[in-house]
């Protein structure tokens, strides 16, 4: 650090020093949120509404023919899996330096860690992932996440959340706009679609 | 917005760096070379044919094309380009987290994250009062922002940065800018609140008519007319006047900011200030004592309905007559309020 920004840095703080507001008990997040009577179901509904789909599956044995059904899987010439022994991939993400060499991917397969039902998320970090960019460069999407791991609401998300890694983040459909004459558009930066595949 | 706050932008061209705008409405408003007139939705005010014609211009559309699907595949396909080339990564940060030294920025369109993911240097710049206390709070704010932003349940994206990716920087700017000062101000405190929705802008009928830009500030509408002023009250003292104080930016705000009594209070503190103008002062003053004195209000009543029909037209459309300027006054009634409620109440 030099010199010039450490005085910023205590010009600020003196500032704000200066004008101590009175302290307030933080509020208590314990309150009544909402609980679905099934998490799963309105996880899904959320997850529709956001321009997501969801395919459930009976085991993981159906992943690899529900994927063939998927344009998007089939038609894809550059594909890769964060998913061990699944999803075809056609190179090794490890083997990867550089991310701008995966601009090509055109349909990634994610695990997520758990889901929320109010409003259709999935919580992914990069932990044991050498770029985060494959969240947001494919150009589709699968996401792999358990039924018994959906949460009702954000409260519960961020009580188990207890990861450290240096990325996460909650992805919520694909990536979409609306800054042309406010309509909606599937498809912005990130992924065009995405497809969540919900094992029991 | 941040960075437009500080003007980073013609800053960093001055010093020779091609900056690109990755936002698609910020993207077409830096095309159009204007600023954002909406802080969540930069180029509300444009046309999708507008947006057509500046895209064939600079990323080669087909002429007059406006759906708003193609443009946007087109600014896809230009930007995935620019993200590709960029060798630093430039972010706001919507919320950031003391407890664990985190930050999270919000998009729908993932701009800021192919942004961030790809080059090796992200740098990320959030004004002192982005900072929550916990993460666990972060269940009430991700919420809030999206639902009063666009009626969303939660951004596309939300992602939390606590660490650089391997081998590559991560830098975060904390800007003041006038924020501490306003934390000084016990009437005006309550505006740091703002979590940048834009609800209030979006209710708001002064907003609505005039549009972002005749605001002349980054932030618009009233949590803009109250920023602004209370940073620089010299250039920014008509904005507090530019309020019906109806209160909507008030009711609908999800930080519960006071918005139109801060608005209210804000213009005796342009006034103390000495920012007023002459003729502004002078007819706030003689008003008060007209509206103060019930006789002399009726008996200039009456005589401005048995003058003005009689009065030469530039005597009363003149520079005088700001008001008048775009508008007609309605015919002259024939008889006042207080008389017709009179006669009407003798009649019962």
């Amino acid at each position: 650090m030099n010199a010039n920004s450490s005085t910023d840095r205590v010009k600020i703080l003196n500032a704000i020093r200066q004008h101590k507001v009175a302290d307030v008990e933080l509020p208590d997040l314990n309150a009544g949120w909402i609980e679905y009577d099934s998490p799963v179901d309105q996880f899904i509904q959320s997850l529709e509404s956001v321009g997501g789909k969801v395919v459930r599956l009976d085991s993981l044995d159906q992943l690899g023919s529900k994927l063939e059904t998927l344009e998007s899987f089939s038609t894809a010439k550059v594909r890769c899996s964060l998913m061990e022994g699944q999803g075809s991939p056609s190179f090794d993400l490890d083997q990867v330096d550089d991310p701008h060499d995966l601009k090509d991917i055109d349909f990634a397969l994610l695990a997520a860690e758990f889901g929320v039902a109010e409003n259709g998320a999935v919580w992914m970090t990069d932990e044991g992932l050498r770029h985060r960019a494959v969240f947001f460069i494919a150009q589709h999407l699968g996401v792999l996440l358990s039924a018994t791991q959906i949460v009702s609401n954000m409260h519960q998300a961020y009580q188990r959340l207890e990861s450290s890694t240096a990325f996460g983040l909650f992805m919520s459909g694909p990536s979409k706009t609306a800054d042309i004459e406010q309509s909606l558009v599937i498809g912005a930066h990130g992924a065009r679609s995405l497809t969540l595949f919900l094992l029991p | 917005m941040l960075t437009e706050e500080c003007h980073l932008n013609p800053h960093l061209e001055a010093v020779g760096i091609e900056v690109v705008d990755t936002d698609l409405g910020e993207r077409i408003v830096q095309l159009r070379q204007e600023p954002p007139s909406h802080i969540v939705l930069p180029a509300i005010h444009i046309k999708k044919a507008e947006v057509g014609e500046v895209f064939h211009q600079h990323l080669g559309t087909d002429a007059g094309a406006d759906d708003p699907d193609y443009l946007t595949e087109a600014a896809r396909q230009h930007l995935r380009e620019k993200f590709c080339a960029a060798d630093v990564g430039i972010t706001g940060v919507n919320f950031a987290v003391a407890e664990t030294g985190e930050f999270v920025v919000c998009t729908n369109e993932g701009n800021a994250d192919l942004g961030t993911s790809l080059p090796p240097v992200h740098i990320a710049c959030m004004g002192i009062e982005k900072l929550i206390p916990r993460q666990r709070d972060l269940g009430v704010f991700l919420r809030l922002l999206a639902r009063s932003a666009t009626g969303q349940p939660i951004t596309t994206y939300s992602s939390h940065f606590r660490g650089p990716r391997s081998g590559c920087e991560l830098h975060i700017i904390l800007v003041d800018n006038g924020r501490s000062s306003i934390l000084g101000r016990e009437d005006f405190r309550r505006s740091l609140n703002c979590i940048r929705c834009g609800a209030c802008m979006n209710t708001c009928p002064v907003y609505r008519r005039s549009g972002g830009h005749s605001y002349g500030t980054t932030v618009p509408g009233p949590i803009g007319s109250i920023l602004a002023p209370a940073r620089d009250p010299g250039q920014h003292h008509s904005l507090p006047f530019a309020c019906s104080l109806c209160g909507s930016c008030t009711d609908v705000c999800p930080v519960k900011i006071d918005l139109h009594h801060q608005l209210l209070t804000m213009r005796s503190e342009v006034k103390k200030a000495g920012h007023l103008p002459i003729l502004k002062r002078w007819g706030m003053w003689a008003m008060g004592i007209l509206l103060r004195r019930n006789w002399l209000y009726g008996f200039l009543g009456s005589v401005g309905r048995k003058l003005l029909p009689l009065m030469p037209r530039p005597l009363i459309y003149n520079r005088m007559n700001m008001w008048g300027r775009q508008r007609e006054l309605p015919p002259t009634p024939v008889k006042s309020f207080r008389q017709l409620y009179k006669e009407r109440y003798e009649r019962k």
